[in-house]
């Protein structure tokens, strides 16, 4: 055994590949991002496992998912938005099942430090009546991984974990365990893999019939954990993932603790929840995200005689991360004494770099804007959100990855003039090109702009599909007229000029799409720094 | 009773300002050092120009959560003054403060810089640096973190040689006199806050 400083997300990665992973795909979102970073960085010999990004969760999935038809094993990671788009095959993996073991690792960001909602993928995994392991701590985060290839290959199905960005992004050490040996291939049978309604029917009941046994297997896995206290019968903990961690830290030290009961895998361990509720009266329920185990506990109706609380009761607060001062009140403790932050202090929000292409791309579009009173400007995820904020208040929405183009569409549609997409090159690779197909075949009155600075930049540049001349290659591929496809130079020096291509694309009646080519200034800088070309 | 070796820090600045590798440098200290660390950073969007800050917790006992309680922080080590400020609720009544004199100002509401210094100064033993100048001593104006490690290394429970080889494996890498200039960076500013 030897003992590492990892992060969460480092920790997972490497527990696989020592589980013997045959392949990992995934597509870069906060906090998932480290897992395939990790992998990409350890994989020194190109034998030793295949890791990718993928243009997009869903084929992240669905490569991941071959990977298991073949019999090896597969792990996907993304974050908790990113199982959005993998959602369609996700639904139906449970039904074909895992060959070799197949592992979705969901990174879910509660308090949306980097996203747009904070979703909990706990219910992903019930949806979908697959197992869901939801580690604790860094060890937990590495051994649970090496657990849900087996159990995966085991029950035949896919298994969840669940991460939040509080386990992804905090670094422990770990202490590891020799890697053992990939599994030989070995494909899946037709019946079990075609998912025709008559095939589907039968496999659907074998997700079924399974539940008792994950019911089970929570039940008896080392990772839940009742701890009675048989002096007091009044109070009970069930705690979660994370959380387990922040209800421990209020009791460090203490004389006495009351009972408490760690759950880390789901389906809920029914049998030590009922032990709990047996020894005590009232249950606190602290857990990371949704409160999924507190609605399951309480029904429409509660438990006669007993009190839950927790997210749902106002005991602790219905949406935002927990902290171990959040949940500190809720076990009847009084705060720390602590320092006053005495008056607001200004805030520090993220900003586009100084330089940044997307600045000189944004004030040449605002200014080809000017007079255009009901113009509307439809952005997506990425950097360039945050063109958002002052100085540049120069985008009107984000909603999900590729919305730009559909909603500048359906906008246009409706007689919003002009209407303006903003994309940028790798999220038009995500989900863009299809609502462009959409959008050049109805010739829409609409400008969209694709921002190829040639990288993933918010994510830490890693690999666009969508850039450079393939790009070029695809937008005229989806029907935009060749005299309609403007590529610019977003620099201060070509600014009047790119005003007039605004200037003129807007008064075109029908599609247009300005590309706007200039790499990320981070990027260029990080590669002047390894040596690379400038 | 074997006494309890425990410390938990805020680390502070903006997006870019190298508190990673502060945190890099003291973790690996401690685990050479036999202690237990656990260290929660902020990725993704605010690293982007935004306040990011680092939990790091060093403990020869069981460290659970992953973030300082609000009210347990022994110490504050920032590179920048107004960041400094905006954890001072994780302090503990008798934490203190180590920061850089600089102000990053990319925001256009920046506060009066003598008063946020003069509110830094109202925490007891409070030690305020001049970061940039002995960076720029030093031989390299990037070397402010380190300046500030140096500054706050002998409140730390961790020895300064162990940090010391840390700055080296950290730097190492990118060349003899990026190195020497984070060692002196480190030295300079340990002497500045004596």
């Amino acid at each position: 055994m030897s003992k590492e400083i990892l992060l969460g997300d480092e920790a997972v990665a490497l527990g696989a590949v020592q589980a013997g992973l045959t392949a990992a795909y995934s597509y870069p979102g906060t906090p998932a991002s480290e897992i395939m970073e990790y992998l990409l960085r350890i994989n020194g010999r190109p034998e030793a496992f295949i890791a990718s990004w993928s243009v997009n969760e869903k084929t992240a999935f669905e490569e991941a998912l071959g990977t298991s038809y073949a019999g090896g094993r597969a792990l996907t990671s993304m974050k908790h938005v990113g199982l959005n788009v993998a959602a369609d095959p996700f639904m139906s993996a449970a039904l074909t099942g895992a060959n070799g073991g197949f592992i979705v690792v969901a990174a879910d960001d509660p308090s949306m430090h980097s996203s747009q909602n904070e979703q909990d993928s706990r219910f992903y995994a019930q949806f979908a009546l697959i197992p869901c392991f939801e580690p604790a701590d860094h060890q937990e985060a590495y051994d649970m991984t090496r657990d849900a290839f087996d159990f995966s290959e085991k029950t035949g199905l896919p298994v969840m974990i669940r991460l939040t960005t509080r386990i992804s992004h905090s670094r422990a050490g770990v202490e590891t365990r020799p890697v053992r040996a990939k599994n030989p291939l070995k494909s899946g049978t037709r019946q079990g893999w075609t998912l025709l309604p008559h095939n589907a029917r039968v496999l659907y009941r074998r997700v079924l019939d399974l539940q008792p046994e994950l019911v089970r297997a929570s039940e008896e896995s080392p990772f839940n954990k009742l701890v009675l206290n048989p002096d007091d019968r009044s109070f009970g903990i069930i705690a979660s993932g994370i959380a387990y961690n922040y209800v421990m830290e209020n009791f460090q030290g203490a004389d006495k603790r009351p009972s408490i009961l760690k759950i880390s895998t789901y389906p809920l361990p029914e049998k030590l929840i009922r032990r709990l509720f047996d020894h005590v009266d009232a249950v606190l329920v602290a857990e990371e995200g949704a409160p999924l185990i507190e609605q399951a506990l309480k029904g429409m109706f509660g438990i006669s005689g007993k009190k839950v609380i927790g997210r749902l009761s106002g005991a602790l607060p219905r949406a935002g991360e927990l902290t171990p001062e959040i949940v500190r009140p809720a076990l009847g403790l009084s705060a720390l004494d602590r320092r006053d932050c005495g008056e607001k202090l200004a805030g520090r929000p993220p900003q586009l770099c100084v330089g940044c292409p997307h600045t000189d791309t944004f004030k040449a579009m605002k200014k080809a804007l000017e007079g255009h009173e009901g113009a509307a400007v439809f952005s997506d995820i990425g950097c360039y959100t945050l063109a958002y904020f002052p100085p540049h208040n120069a985008i009107d929405t984000c909603v999900c990855m590729g919305a730009s183009v559909g909603m500048a569409k359906g906008a246009g549609e409706a007689g919003l003039f002009p209407a303006m997409a903003v994309i940028g090159d790798s999220t038009f690779g995500h989900s863009g090109m299809t609502a462009l197909l959409s959008a050049a075949t109805a010739d829409a009155n609409m400008v969209l702009t694709i921002l190829d600075n040639c990288t993933v930049a918010m994510t830490g540049g890693q690999r666009s599909f969508a850039t450079g001349e393939r790009l070029l290659e695809i937008i005229p591929g989806l029907g935009v007229p060749k005299e309609h496809i403007r590529v610019i130079t977003p620099l201060p020096k070509f600014h009047e000029a790119n005003v007039r291509v605004y200037q003129e694309e807007i008064a075109h009646q029908g599609i247009s799409v300005v590309v706007a080519v200039r790499e990320c200034i981070e990027e260029a800088k990080r590669k002047n720094k390894a040596g690379g070309a400038p | 009773m074997n006494t309890i070796r425990r410390q938990d820090i805020i680390l502070a600045g903006v997006g870019g300002q190298g508190i990673l590798s502060i945190a890099f440098v003291i973790d690996n200290a401690a685990l050479k050092e036999g202690l237990n660390v656990k260290q929660a950073e902020v990725h993704g969007m605010a690293q982007r120009g935004g306040a990011v800050q680092s939990h790091l917790r060093l403990s020869s006992d069981r460290i659970w959560s992953d973030l300082i309680p609000k009210g347990g922080a022994d110490l504050i080590l920032s590179v920048e003054p107004l960041e400094a400020l905006r954890y001072l609720d994780f302090l503990k009544p008798q934490g203190r403060i180590v920061t850089s004199s600089n102000p990053f100002i990319n925001i256009t509401d920046y506060p009066d810089q003598e008063s946020v210094l003069a509110r830094i100064r109202e925490i007891p033993g409070s030690v305020v640096v001049d970061a940039e100048k002995l960076a720029k001593e030093a031989g390299s104006s990037r070397a402010q973190n380190t300046v500030m490690l140096g500054a706050a290394a002998r409140h730390l429970i961790v020895a300064e040689d162990s940090l010391k080889d840390y700055i080296r494996v950290l730097f190492e890498k990118r060349g003899e006199k990026i190195l020497l200039a984070n060692m002196k960076a480190f030295e300079l500013g340990g002497r500045a806050a004596e």
